[in-house]
């Protein structure tokens, strides 16, 4: 019989403390972020999209093959020598047209391998996580800075400047039969794959 | 209110048909808003924000567009239901709550209906929800349905003789069942109030009143004909579009209506608590509501504090503490009243 009474008066105890620890949380501030209008503030070092500044990038294709999925493509022509196409920020100087530069960033899988490598740190990691598309294929990001024309144009240029130095090499040849001609020289080489 | 009515047209059917209305412009705007009450109550207590978008501020508008889609939806209806008993059962529960709200005093000059019998009606009516809930969890022909309806039902029949008991500790003290009349014995200060008088039994009759509505309300914790983890709904997990919309308006509208007639029984219902200060039939709506808002409030907070009770602790608590507990408030006002006046 005690213990009857003691259940009621017990039950309506606990349900009084635990009324009042659910009255005091309901003054508690939330621990929701509302979260297209805030957002958490990034780790340092977070990895989220790539980002390639193409007027530093002198086309090494060092990041492509650093990248373990391969959604880096990257294409590059050689520049003449009477081009003249700059220098990155870092002092080097560029010698490739980059005639493609391409990252499926749906493949990507944020490892950030490819940052590291760059020896003009033109590729890196931003901040910009949220680039969903209704479409895979418009996640090919293209950074090249040249147009569809402007490759065109690049490439017959070295073609035709290929075509001429092979004619020297070979007037060059003819007086002089002995000496061998070199093979890097022979090979047109414009396209890197 | 039905001479003013008539003063502008004395035709009978429009004048009752006002009459009939008035409680439904209260319970509509006030299902939406205690929904969204609820889930702003649920998400703060639980340090989460709750709806925030919908409408602005703190996203009010929610409800309003959950009802919108309600709306749209298409109504199935399960291939092996009882297509009769299915689409009644909605309607039924409704008009059980709804009907209730007749012998409600929202005001010193408004209530729906002059019954001298208010309150056994009210008890009666709301009784009706029962049948309803039985035959939406046999028409649906899935058998946690069924669980649920029959748990509600055994439910509210259990709870119901605690409540009843409790009610008529207070017919005792007022001599009589015309809720209008027992508010008008409660007016002055709030020390007026039936809560007070013979202290502490009715009180203790409050406590369990307020305890066993909330099982005839199947709120938390008495939820377990719904018991989302077991039962996924209880009674109306068949249910679509604005059938299940009907099931949750009533469900709300009886949260108000058991907190309005605890108000009315034990808190002075429409009276001010200061007196004559802020007192009138107009002021009267404004305690009235205010007053069954409080509780349904009180309700939502129980909700997200206590975990539902098993089976047998749901019957322990009806048969073994409220029941006996209620009949000995029962007797000693009784003898209270007959000896001590």
């Amino acid at each position: 019989m005690a213990k009857y009474f003691k259940d009621i008066f017990t039950s309506i105890w606990t349900v009084l403390v635990g009324m009042k620890i659910t009255f005091l949380h309901l003054f508690t501030p939330a621990v929701t972020i509302q979260y297209p209008d805030v957002k958490p503030k990034l780790p340092e070092r977070a990895r989220n999209r790539l980002y390639v500044n193409i007027d530093d990038c002198i086309g090494c294709d060092q990041c492509s093959n650093a990248c373990p999925v391969d959604c880096i493509e990257i294409e590059t022509v050689k520049s003449l020598p009477t081009d003249d196409l700059g220098t990155t920020s870092t002092g080097q100087k560029k010698r490739l047209w980059v005639t493609k530069f391409d990252i499926d960033i749906a493949k990507c899988c944020y490892c950030g391998l490819c940052v590291p490598p760059c020896p003009t740190e033109c590729i890196k990691m931003t901040e910009v996580y949220e680039f969903s598309e209704y479409d895979r294929y418009n996640l090919i990001y293209n950074f090249s800075a040249l147009t569809a024309e402007q490759v065109g144009e690049v490439r017959a240029k070295q073609a035709a400047y290929e075509k001429e130095q092979a004619a020297k090499k070979a007037a060059a040849v003819k007086p002089a039969p002995a000496a061998q001609p070199r093979p890097q020289q022979q090979s047109p080489g414009s396209k890197k794959s | 209110m039905e001479e003013l009515l008539r003063s502008f047209f004395d035709i009978d059917i429009l004048v009752f048909a006002v009459i009939a209305i008035v409680p439904l412009l209260w319970v509509l705007p006030y299902a939406l808003f205690a929904v969204w009450l609820e889930r702003k109550v649920a998400a703060h207590m639980q340090d989460r924000l709750g709806p925030m978008r919908v409408g602005g501020w703190h996203g009010w508008a929610q409800t309003i567009a959950d009802i919108l889609k309600l709306i749209q939806k298409e109504d199935i209806v399960p291939t092996l239901a009882d297509k009769k008993l299915h689409f009644l059962a909605p309607l039924v529960v409704f008009i059980g709550s709804y009907a209730a709200f007749a012998a409600l005093p929202f005001s010193s000059a408004y209530v729906g209906s002059h019954v001298n019998v208010g309150v056994f009606y009210i008890l009666a009516v709301s009784s009706l929800a029962v049948v309803g809930l039985l035959m939406a969890g046999w028409a649906s022909n899935n058998k946690w349905s069924l669980f649920g309806a029959m748990r509600s039902v055994a439910q509210i029949i259990s709870y119901e003789i605690p409540t009843a008991l409790a009610i008529l500790c207070v017919v005792v003290i007022a001599g009589t069942l015309d809720l209008q009349e027992i508010n008008r014995m409660q007016t002055g200060w709030f020390w007026e109030w039936f809560v007070f008088k013979k202290f502490p039994f009715v009180f203790v009759a409050f406590i369990i009143f307020f305890v066993s509505s909330l099982a005839e309300t199947n709120r938390t914790p008495f939820d377990i004909p719904e018991a989302e983890s077991e039962l996924v709904a209880g009674y109306h997990t068949e249910y679509t579009g604005m059938k299940f919309a009907l099931f949750f308006l009533a469900e709300y509208g009886n949260m108000f209506l058991v907190s309005a007639v605890a108000s009315s029984l034990f808190l002075g219902g429409w009276n001010s608590p200061f007196g004559d200060f802020m007192s009138g039939p107009i002021w009267g709506v404004f305690w009235f509501l205010s007053k069954g808002m409080f509780f349904v409030f009180v309700q939502i907070w129980l909700r997200w504090t206590l975990p539902r009770l098993r089976v047998d602790q749901l019957m322990h608590v009806s048969w073994k503490v409220l029941t006996p507990w209620s009949f000995v408030c029962l007797l000693a006002i009784g003898f209270w009243t007959v000896l001590g006046g």
